[in-house]
């Protein structure tokens, strides 16, 4: 290691050094950082919504015949829609139209459900956020932990088996091990036939109490799919960044001072090497986003990931298009809120 | 430097430099492959490989393709598996092992081409966008600028949605496929590669070549192109198995052809045909199991490659 930039932040170290400016400097510079941010997300967010609108606009042809796609339609029914939806518009009047939208918060009308999409959306978050959060809190944890564990001695045993079944589980098919516990574990067939519940979100009876135990029955098969997918990079990450801790000095006080082991670990070196880790919480969102709409559909979950499945096979381009666009944009927002949150963690990098 | 040690023996001449180049790069790719080949998982990965890539190959040798259609499916339907039919039938009664071995043509191909695809692209734009910000003048930079804003612009984005988007509106089919796929996954092997391309533009000899007079031209492709090969390969090999795993999540999301018969449209045929919730494990569980073997060992091939090609990795392992 000859990297002398990290001595100049010991914790006990001169934490202004890199700033000799003084206190007006600095402000102007954390200013200038944070409108920076803030300009890329803008910018990159401005050009999901043109790219999505031009996407499903321009490329499939003629949205009407996707939209009546194997169905008997009269010419006057087919005029009917396109009047309906403003496509007999030009297209930049259209652009400009949605885009006018988007600031009310409108993402446009479903074809399928004849219901604004916005609607539909907000009445599939609950379930997704409720899946997704558990899962990748879950991941997080199992994934910090082993990491934390497999990083301090690489090379062992237990390294090993811990990356070789994290490889393993990263280069499974997230769909594929969701239908593998379906029959497993809840087909009539499997080892333990009907333990959990095949699909959807509670039992359509349930009440109160009863509704909240069997939501928690019917999510146990979609958060371990996603946790086991999710977790091996939370694993990789946390343990090639305590490899690169192992040969801090510090550590070597914290030895020398007679600390056990295990003390110079969970106290020294996981709490710094936790630092690039909580980053990529942030950044592994677009992931989440592709395991969620897996996962949805394979346990048919009533969320956006199943609604985003449903809009595909219409084809819902109305729907899938929103879609598309607020799911690019959570991405877009986690990433610049991780911008935006690490400086503040780690003194390193701070502007 | 023993690469300078022609020998000159009294019967041979002094051999030219094209000569002694093309022995100095031999010399090299055996020490690649005898390092390579220490690597234990490596080897399992390569050999798994050829192992899948012959019975891909050969199937029609073996597999009667009139057997593989609904109507001349030779068994009955979910039976389960027996010394006829190894991993039993499906719904039609068709042999899984036959589907399987025949799914891994389409797999196969999809992810190799998805990875050319993907790959070509993530060099030439992390190629261009190295050079040109380190030897291109002000308009250079910006050019660069504007193709790593790009590249960051797609690596936020969630790559399967985007996928699903491209692979939606495009007329189905195999090749939408591939280029749904190489369109979303090459914006990391373009970051690596502008990264290998700043710090080969460092050395001397690149100056060396441009004071000859070589223009951008010849100093991207004789003098950057060949020293960021070994990063490409090991992306590549890495990339097939996410291209794979690409390819059959679209296929189950029935974005593929359902004409052509790949490991994730037999996972989507299982499931709409109910294979699921009745509990029929060996339509369902092979497929997947198949992904997995070759996606890992892609990942194998690929992180020894990585470790021959990059030493700071091999000791950490």
């Amino acid at each position: 290691m000859t990297a002398t930039p990290t001595a100049t932040e010991e914790p006990a170290g001169s934490p202004r050094e890199d700033a000799p400016a003084g206190g007006g400097g600095r402000v102007r510079r954390v200013v200038l950082y944070v409108l920076g941010r803030l300009t890329t997300a803008v910018v990159s967010l401005g050009a999901v919504i043109v790219a999505g609108f031009f996407l499903f606009r321009i490329l499939p042809g003629d949205p009407v015949r996707a939209m009546t796609e194997g169905r008997e339609v009269s010419l006057e029914q087919q005029e009917e829609l396109r009047r309906q939806f403003g496509l007999d518009q030009p297209l930049w009047a259209q652009f400009l139209d949605y885009a006018s939208g988007l600031l009310r918060l409108d993402l446009g009308v479903s074809f399928q459900y004849r219901e604004p999409v916005a609607d539909l959306i907000l009445e599939r978050l609950g379930p997704t956020l409720l899946l997704a959060g558990t899962g990748t809190l879950l991941a997080a944890l199992l994934g910090l932990f082993l990491g934390a564990r497999a990083g301090w001695r690489p090379g062992g045993r237990g390294d090993r088996v811990n990356t070789a079944v994290a490889l393993f589980f990263w280069s499974v098919p997230t769909f594929w091990l969701g239908l593998l516990l379906i029959v497993l574990l809840a087909s009539g067939r499997g080892f333990f036939p009907g333990l959990f519940p095949t699909s959807g979100m509670t039992a359509p009876d349930a009440t109160g109490f009863e509704a909240v135990v069997s939501t928690a029955h019917h999510m146990v098969l979609p958060v371990v799919t996603m946790v086991a997918v999710i977790y091996a990079q939370y694993l990789m990450i946390m343990r090639s960044s305590l490899i690169d801790e192992k040969g801090a000095d510090y550590l070597t006080t914290a030895r020398a001072k007679g600390l056990r082991d295990a003390l110079v670990r969970r106290r020294h070196a996981v709490p710094n090497a936790l630092l690039p880790t909580v980053t990529l919480v942030f950044l592994n969102l677009g992931q989440v986003v592709s395991g969620v709409i897996l996962v949805e559909t394979v346990f048919s979950w009533p969320g956006l990931g199943y609604l985003f499945y449903s809009g595909l096979h219409v084809p819902d381009l109305g729907l899938v298009q929103g879609l598309f666009v607020l799911f690019a944009a959570s991405v877009i927002l986690m990433n610049l809120l991780a911008d935006l949150v690490y400086p503040l963690l780690d003194p390193r990098v701070r502007p | 430097m023993t690469d300078l040690d022609p020998r000159p023996s009294p019967a041979a001449p002094v051999p030219s430099p094209r000569a002694l180049a093309r022995r100095r790069r031999q010399r090299a790719l055996g020490r690649f492959a005898r390092s390579y080949a220490h690597n234990r998982a490596g080897m399992f990965g390569l050999l798994s490989l050829l192992v899948i890539a012959t019975a891909a190959l050969t199937a029609p040798m073996f597999i009667e393709q009139s057997h593989l259609s609904i109507t001349g499916a030779p068994g009955q339907p979910y039976e389960p598996p027996s010394a006829e039919y190894p991993l039993g039938t499906d719904n039609f009664g068709r042999s899984v092992l036959d589907l399987i071995i025949w799914g891994a043509r389409v797999s196969l191909a999809v992810g190799l081409l998805a990875t050319v695809v993907s790959v070509t692209l993530g060099t030439v734009i992390g190629i261009t966008a190295g050079h040109f910000g380190s030897s291109g003048g002000t308009g250079g930079r910006i050019a660069s600028t504007v193709l790593m804003r790009i590249t960051d612009w797609f690596l936020v984005l969630p790559t399967l949605v985007l996928a699903v988007a491209l692979a939606a509106v495009l007329p189905g089919g195999t090749g939408t496929i591939v280029v749904a796929i190489g369109l979303t996954v090459w914006p990391p092997t373009a970051r690596l590669v502008r990264a290998q391309t700043l710090a080969v533009e460092a050395r001397p000899y690149v100056e060396r070549a441009r004071a000859l007079g070589g223009g951008h031209t010849h100093v991207m492709l004789w003098h950057v192109l060949p020293n960021v090969m070994p990063v490409v390969l090991a992306q590549t090999t890495l990339l097939v198995a996410t291209s794979i795993i690409a390819e059959s999540t679209l296929a189950f999301l029935g974005m593929g052809d359902p004409t052509t018969i790949s490991w994730g449209g037999i996972l989507e045929a299982a499931r709409t045909a109910g294979a699921v919730s009745a509990g029929i494990w060996w339509y369902m569980v092979p497929p997947g199991l198949a992904i997995a073997v070759v996606a890992l060992s892609f990942t194998l091939c690929g992180r020894a490659v990585e470790s021959v090609i990059n030493p700071r990795l091999r000791e950490n392992r």
